[in-house]
């Protein structure tokens, strides 16, 4: 168990038909993840994180996608496994937490059943312990005066208090990793602070893997031991969290940092990222973020480009990729 | 880059420069609530509660705030989309509502809200979009369709890209960029921008955020700029008002705020601010729990269930506004030495 990777995916691609042709959402991206790390997937809308967050789990419609690579978890290819093993996975192995928590409960049942249930599917433990658990879970997330939360529906609770309740959802079966898709972007900044801390700390104590999905540079330098830059449907850059975001290479992440808004600028224009990401139905032969790039060449243009990894550990997804770890 | 053609010429300046061109004072909405049952007492959402302000002409008036704090009410308050429960509104000097209509304020005032989908009619192409206001407002409709195509221009767009399209045809950038160039139509004086980027995406946000800064020496606007981002609020705005359940706790110069925070409110949504260096991340939160409910609000300072230096006096009486010199003013016993507040001089 030790030596095989925690979770690992290799040319992982997902494209859509919709009306407008195939929109490639994915666009073959290799990571992994090791027991205890929290990996962020940065990117802005349409860059494919979500959509790669889901295909970890299986829950994209299989009728609809064609899904290419592989993703094994614990050593078991997930594609590969009858739908039945694939829901023992999920909540189990496996769990996620969404953006919009109201959403994601089912309005009609108290919280305190819907872990409960969790709890029984996944275990063979009495009702009695189950509810023993759900009631243990939501002190352990924080929730104040949890016994009477437990007999509460998910829309008498404030947003924040719902995020919390969908987190203890999520850890009912201490699962060894959780994916987490923007889980703090819908609530209020001093909410956004305490869930972000919430999260850091059970992770910590938990040791479970995260990948979190987030379009906000301040979310992943919160949490992420590593980040991986999303663009286009491809992972443009990745390292550890004080590389990419201190010192980032790809000119998109450059171009990303830049254009964020911070203190020091007031009165100064903005360096704007001139365009717009690609349309996904009709993505460009060469590399995604050419027609945007100060830094194109003819090559760009040709073929996208190669991945190269650095000796530190990093990889950059450029053709100028060396003289960008020279600079 | 040419101008708009005066199809609907810029309302004239009628008290000079030092006349604030907004004044508002004690505006308060109430919205009823309904009740879990039929004899159930009346409950109301003090969303908008005895606000007042007023932003002076050229300036960019930041508004700051977690949900429920009544920035976007105000905000609706203002436009006169909804109708103040009590308060009164003057405009470079005269009152809304007897001395200027509503429809007269619109031209003076224009909006751009959030969502760039939502606020556009899916049914109309974009020049039939831009046009309508500015023919409900008197123009013949070739001058309309003509401002509409250079308005365009002047939003950064290709008007023959552009005019003939659907809004579901756009990415939210362009749309957004439309938006602002419909708000434009009219020749505002005021531009109220609700979150008007904080859908965008980081990269085009800073086009948008750019933009606006050029419009607005080129327009001669002013804005009220409501975000929830702290740092974009920093950026644009000249003076920031900080808001909590429907109160205006603090406002005042945007340095100012930024550098000495006084409300323990404004303290705590700074340190709320995620760090983006992975080397110095937060500790601690700063608050704990989710702002209350604005039906049935603490008596006295609102903020008091929440705060970390609350005292006795703080549930007893509401703070009255103390006015610390250059334009910065706070609603909080802490920073009134008469309050009573038994640390009011350690913090004052």
């Amino acid at each position: 168990m030790a030596d095989t990777p925690l979770l690992s995916v290799s040319g992982l691609s997902v494209a859509f038909d919709t009306p407008r042709g195939t929109a490639k959402a994915v666009n073959g991206i290799d990571f992994g993840l090791d027991r205890g790390e929290i990996l962020c997937l940065l990117g802005e809308s349409g860059s494919g994180k979500s959509v790669t967050l889901r295909a970890l789990m299986r829950l994209l419609p299989e009728r609809r996608s064609k899904i290419g690579g592989r993703v094994t978890i614990e050593g078991e290819d997930l594609y590969a496994l009858p739908e039945r093993r694939v829901e023992d996975l999920r909540g189990k192995t496996v769990s996620m937490v969404f953006q919009d928590p109201m959403l994601a409960f089912d309005p009609v049942y108290t919280i305190g059943r819907q872990i409960a249930e969790t709890i029984l599917r996944h275990e063979a433990v009495s009702r009695a312990e189950a509810d023993r658990r759900a009631l243990e879970l939501l002190e352990k997330v924080q929730i104040p005066s949890a016994r009477r939360r437990l007999d509460a529906y998910p829309h008498e609770m404030s947003g924040g208090m719902r995020q919390r309740a969908m987190i203890a959802l999520a850890l009912a079966c201490n699962p060894s990793i959780l994916l987490a898709d923007e889980p703090t972007t819908a609530l209020d900044a001093t909410v956004q602070m305490q869930v972000l801390l919430l999260l850091r700390r059970l992770q910590a104590e938990t040791g479970m893997a995260v990948i979190m999905v987030t379009h906000d540079i301040g979310v992943a330098a919160e949490t992420a031991d590593r980040v991986a830059v999303m663009y286009a449907g491809r992972i443009v850059e990745q390292g550890t969290a004080a590389q990419v975001l201190k010192t980032p290479r790809h000119p998109y992440s450059v171009g990303l940092f830049a254009s964020t808004v911070h203190a020091g600028l007031k009165h100064q224009r903005l360096d704007a990222i001139p365009g717009a990401p690609p349309d996904l139905t009709a993505l460009p032969a060469g590399c995604a973020f050419a027609p945007r790039c100060p830094r194109r060449e003819a090559a760009c243009e040709v073929a996208p480009p190669p991945v190269t990894a650095t000796a530190d550990g990093r990889s950059v997804v450029c053709v100028s990729a060396a003289a960008l770890a020279r600079s | 880059m040419t101008m708009v053609p005066h199809a609907l010429p810029p309302v004239p300046d009628v008290g000079g420069p030092a006349q604030p061109l907004l004044k508002v004072d004690g505006l308060t909405k109430h919205f009823p609530v309904r009740g879990t049952g039929f004899f159930a007492p009346k409950l109301v959402a003090r969303a908008v509660d005895g606000v007042s302000f007023s932003i002076a002409k050229g300036e960019t008036l930041g508004v700051v705030g977690e949900s429920g704090c009544g920035k976007s009410t105000t905000a609706r308050l203002l436009m006169r989309l909804i109708e103040p429960d009590a308060g009164e509104m003057v405009f470079d000097g005269e009152l809304v509502g007897e001395e200027l209509g509503i429809r007269d304020l619109r031209r003076r005032m224009q909006m751009v809200f959030q969502d760039s989908y939502a606020s556009l009619n899916p049914r109309l192409i974009i020049a039939d979009s831009l046009a309508f206001a500015p023919t409900v407002h008197g123009i013949p409709h070739a001058e309309a369709m003509a401002a509409a195509a250079e308005l365009l221009e002047q939003v950064g767009l290709d008007p023959k890209a552009v005019l003939g399209r659907y809004p579901h045809q756009l990415s939210g950038g362009q749309r957004q960029r439309i938006n602002i160039a419909r708000a434009l139509a009219l020749r505002p004086r005021l531009v109220i921008l609700d979150e008007a980027v904080s859908a965008l995406d980081k990269s085009v946000e800073a086009q948008v955020l750019n933009l606006l800064v050029d419009l607005k020496r080129r327009f001669d606007l002013t804005y009220v700029f409501i975000s929830h981002d702290l740092n974009v609020v920093h950026y644009i705005a000249d003076r920031a008002m900080v808001m909590y359940l429907g109160k205006v706790v603090e406002i005042g110069p945007v340095d100012r705020i930024y550098a000495d925070p006084r409300h323990p409110y404004t303290r705590a949504l700074f340190a709320a601010r995620l760090s983006s260096d992975p080397e110095r991340r937060s500790v601690a939160a700063a608050l704990e729990g989710d702002p209350p409910n604005p039906i049935n609000p603490p008596s006295g300072c609102r903020f008091r269930t929440r705060c970390p230096l609350a005292g006795e006096i703080c549930a007893a009486h509401e703070p009255v506004v103390t006015d610390l010199g250059e334009g910065h003013s706070v609603a909080c016993h802490l920073a009134d030495p008469a309050s009573g507040h038994s640390e009011a001089s350690r913090h004052g």
